[in-house]
């Protein structure tokens, strides 16, 4: 099933900590900041509660990207769980690149409970990006095989 | 089987104008296990709320979705309504579809489509939610406080005239810190023993107080209402019971030439000594590295002279354990070592002023030792070298504050004030003398305090001079302090040269020697300077992030004793709110051990920024180790999930964000 990048409506599942980014994107609903709908955030209590698993499961259902937002390194509610997650992806990105999945379709980022223009930036951004990238079609192929 | 309602909130149009909500109802009603699927002009009004109670009663519901708000808005209005229907409030979840969806959306099919998705995900959560119950923690209730300076002072006659039991711990041989050696305080020039020592007694006196003097705290271990302090009292070589305070023994004492710590080197003490005539308690100490006694076997006066028989020269370091509910850090301030330098911190000596070399460079400690009337001239201001009066003195504010080149980039706050009273004190005693102080701005914010700056300026004839000071060199028995007046034009660009008999710096002000150790043991924060960190810098300034951790005074950050007393009522507060109740209870989202699976590889403990996670050892009826595996203790674990996702052998979830739950979200977006 070819469908044109032109037309092509992303699925990007976001991992959010409850304390940063989950309040962030609170802030710019708030704040009525516009962006596109194709993001679905799952809130979670820290990025350190957030495992790999949670990224190939996301991929599994139809993701074509995911994201992990939480709060900026030194900011982090529970003192240092933003800094596990870091390391944790910096490590899981290279495997996914070796499996041959592309790393840009796995973002990271810290936006603050206070950055509700910072969100919806992102997510416009991201959304673009994703949306050049194309659908994600690689995993499918892996499920059916 | 599942019996999900789910509401669907319009929030006047809020919610209705960018989602077809009856729609998303008509969705909802549709999803495996969802019995009941309404929408509502407003869901957290009494009829909205009184439609869910109702629901959950008539149709028997095991679990409900409200569709509306942040979660962070009404979490706890839906799960309140839950719980007073009969339904556990841990079986309600929120799907977000006003902040995350129908705000920033325009196109109404978009947002009516994601919105049908965010519902799908929470039913699919609540589906494998469980019925959670508040944990319930006892609370000891007994305080601990660390620090007997003015702020550590005020808290444990606060908590204690409040009706609680206070252990205060000293390192000093007595209590009353730095305050104690103040001459007098500013703006009201009221002398600081005068209003400090009352205190000092009435802390000894208190009977809900147990004061340690010459003490440390060793180890802290537990977590709030439940702390287990040991505490290491330190040879004091005199059996505090026996002692009476006579003061024989330190007028025999031999050794008379050890400098004064109280009085900062400028007089002299002997090696069993109390620290000053006004200690609290009044019973001295050994200083064993001075004592001749302790250092070549000879000598033993003290012991010879005491009508009690108190001196013991065998006497260890003992140790007491005390079980405490909250703890209040009160280790207050040093300054700044300009004569060493701090290079430890990355901070030189102030090698322009003569790294400490010139006699008659002093600080504003010794100072106030100087103007002191308990001090070692009687409070007459003499030069340290000759005991003359100095008929010149400079002060230099900023010494290490405020100079990100080669200090530390902070304010100390306390300097303009205190320069400004040293200046006043130094006029009313050497009434012809010129004191000029060198300043790059005056901050005298607080009440009477600038005008308290101006009286010195105007009243008293303090020369106030714009700028700083390059170098300090000797010309005779002068010191000639070269500068730079900004406000001066001219040829000169402004340098001025003074011929000073005394310099005082007002060196930077900053946490006590030990901080970092200290809160290790306690697992509460600092920040690059070593100053504690409070768990909000606006809104929560006394609590820690460590729950029942509080801090009071210059431990947290530089203040003046006005502000050190009111935060040390604030913590006392604190404590006292803690202590009103028998028992805590707490959000029961904590992480739990499936110990049959666990491998015992202890990764959890290395995550856990709390120390929630113990080792509890497993044993077959015979009594042998089978094995060593993690345990969690929930009033420890503040529910962050680390560990959860560290965990190599998945032998640990998170109540409120189980495994399950969280796969079951991501697979509703299917």
């Amino acid at each position: 099933m070819e469908t044109t990048t032109a037309e092509f409506e992303p699925k990007i599942i976001a991992f959010l900590c409850n304390w940063c980014t989950y309040a962030g994107a609170d802030l710019a609903g708030t704040s009525r900041l516009k962006y596109p709908a194709n993001i679905r955030a799952i809130r979670l209590t820290c990025t350190g509660r957030i495992e790999p698993m949670f990224l190939l499961k996301a991929f599994q259902e139809g993701a074509d990207a995911v994201l992990v937002s939480g709060c900026h390194p030194g900011d982090c509610h529970y003192t240092s769980g933003n800094y596990h997650a870091r390391r944790r992806w910096t490590v899981f990105r290279k495997l996914l690149e070796f499996s041959g999945i592309d790393p840009r379709r796995v973002l990271f980022s810290w936006v603050s409970a206070a950055e509700g223009r910072k969100w919806s930036e992102l997510v416009a951004e991201i959304t673009a990006q994703v949306r050049a990238l194309g659908p994600f079609t690689s995993f499918e192929r892996i499920v059916k095989a | 089987m599942a019996r999900i309602g789910v509401f669907i909130c319009w929030c006047g149009e809020n919610i209705g104008r960018t989602v077809d909500c009856p729609k998303v109802a008509a969705e909802a009603g549709g999803f495996p296990g969802v019995v009941h699927a309404v929408d509502y002009k407003y869901m957290c009004s009494d009829p909205g709320q009184g439609m869910i109670k109702d629901a959950i009663k008539e149709k028997k519901l095991t679990g409900v979705v409200v569709a509306a708000c942040s979660p962070r808005m009404h979490e706890p209005t839906f799960r309140r309504a839950c719980a007073e229907a009969g339904l556990n409030p841990f079986l309600c979840e929120m799907a977000n579809i006003r902040e995350h969806c129908s705000w920033v959306h325009e196109e109404k099919g978009d947002a009516t489509a994601k919105a049908v998705q965010l519902v799908r995900v929470m039913v699919e959560k609540v589906k494998r939610n469980e019925a959670l119950f508040p944990i319930k923690v006892p609370v000891t209730k007994r305080a601990l406080v660390i620090g007997g300076g003015i702020a550590g002072i005020q808290a444990a006659l606060d908590i204690a005239n409040g009706g609680q039991k206070v252990v205060l711990v000293e390192k000093e041989p007595s209590i009353g810190g730095h305050m104690a050696q103040l001459s007098e305080t500013f703006p009201t020039l009221d002398c600081s023993q005068c209003i400090l020592t009352p205190r000092m007694v009435e802390v000894a006196a208190h009977p809900n107080i147990t004061l340690h003097t010459y003490a440390e705290v060793e180890s802290v271990s537990g977590f709030i209402g439940n702390f287990d302090v040991k505490i290491r009292l330190k040879a004091r070589s005199v059996d505090i019971k026996k002692c009476t305070g006579c003061g024989l023994c330190a007028q025999k004492c031999p050794q008379k030439k050890i400098p004064s710590e109280f009085d900062e080197g400028l007089g002299m003490r002997t090696a069993i000594y109390t620290p000053f005539a006004q200690a609290v308690p009044n019973k001295p100490v050994i200083d064993r590295a001075h004592c001749t006694k302790f250092l070549t076997g000879k000598c033993g006066v003290c012991q010879k002279v005491c009508p009690v028989g108190a001196v013991d020269y065998a006497q260890e370091d003992t140790f007491v354990e005390e079980k405490i509910g909250a703890i209040v850090v009160a280790t207050g301030y040093r300054l700044y070592d300009f004569r060493n330098g701090e290079k430890d911190y990355g901070i030189e000596g102030y090698g322009e002023y003569g790294y400490g070399q010139y006699k008659d460079v002093i600080d504003g400690l010794q100072f106030e030792r100087l103007a002191s009337a308990s001090g070692p001239t009687g409070g007459a201001i003499l030069r340290p070298s000759d005991g003359k009066a100095p008929e010149t003195v400079v002060f230099i504010k900023c010494v290490g504050s405020r100079d990100c080149a080669k200090g530390l980039s902070y304010c100390s706050k306390i300097c303009c004030m205190y320069i400004a009273k040293h200046a006043m004190l130094y006029k009313h005693k050497v009434h012809h003398g010129t004191a000029y102080v060198f300043y790059m701005d005056i901050r005298a914010g607080g009440k009477n305090y600038d005008e308290f700056v101006r009286r010195a300026i105007e009243e008293d004839g303090a020369v106030y001079i714009r700028g700083r000071v390059s170098r300090i060199y000797t010309r005779g028995d002068k010191l000639i302090v070269a500068g730079a007046d900004t406000l001066l034009g001219g040829a000169a660009g402004g340098r001025v040269e003074i011929e000073a008999d005394m310099v005082v710096l007002a060196t930077a002000m900053r946490p006590q020697y030990g901080i970092e150790a200290l809160a290790q043991k306690l697992s509460i924060g600092y920040d690059e300077y070593g100053f504690l960190t409070e768990a909000h810098p606006k809104l929560r300034p006394v609590e820690t992030n460590t729950a029942g951790i509080f801090l009071a005074g210059a431990c947290q950050g530089v203040k003046d004793i006005p502000e050190a007393v009111g935060q040390a009522s604030g913590a006392a507060a604190k404590v006292l709110g803690l202590f009103s109740s028998d028992q805590l209870e707490r959000e029961p989202i904590v992480a739990r051990v499936n110990q049959s699976q666990c491998v015992g590889c202890f990764y959890c403990e290395q995550v856990c920024p709390y120390h929630a996670i113990e080792r509890e050892e497993k044993r077959d009826k015979a009594g042998n180790l089978i094995a060593r595996v993690a345990k969690v203790n929930a009033g420890l674990c503040q529910g962050c999930g680390a560990c959860v996702a560290t965990c190599r052998s998945n032998s640990i979830d998170l109540d409120g964000f189980s495994e399950e739950q969280v796969f079951s979200e991501i697979g509703g977006l299917r």
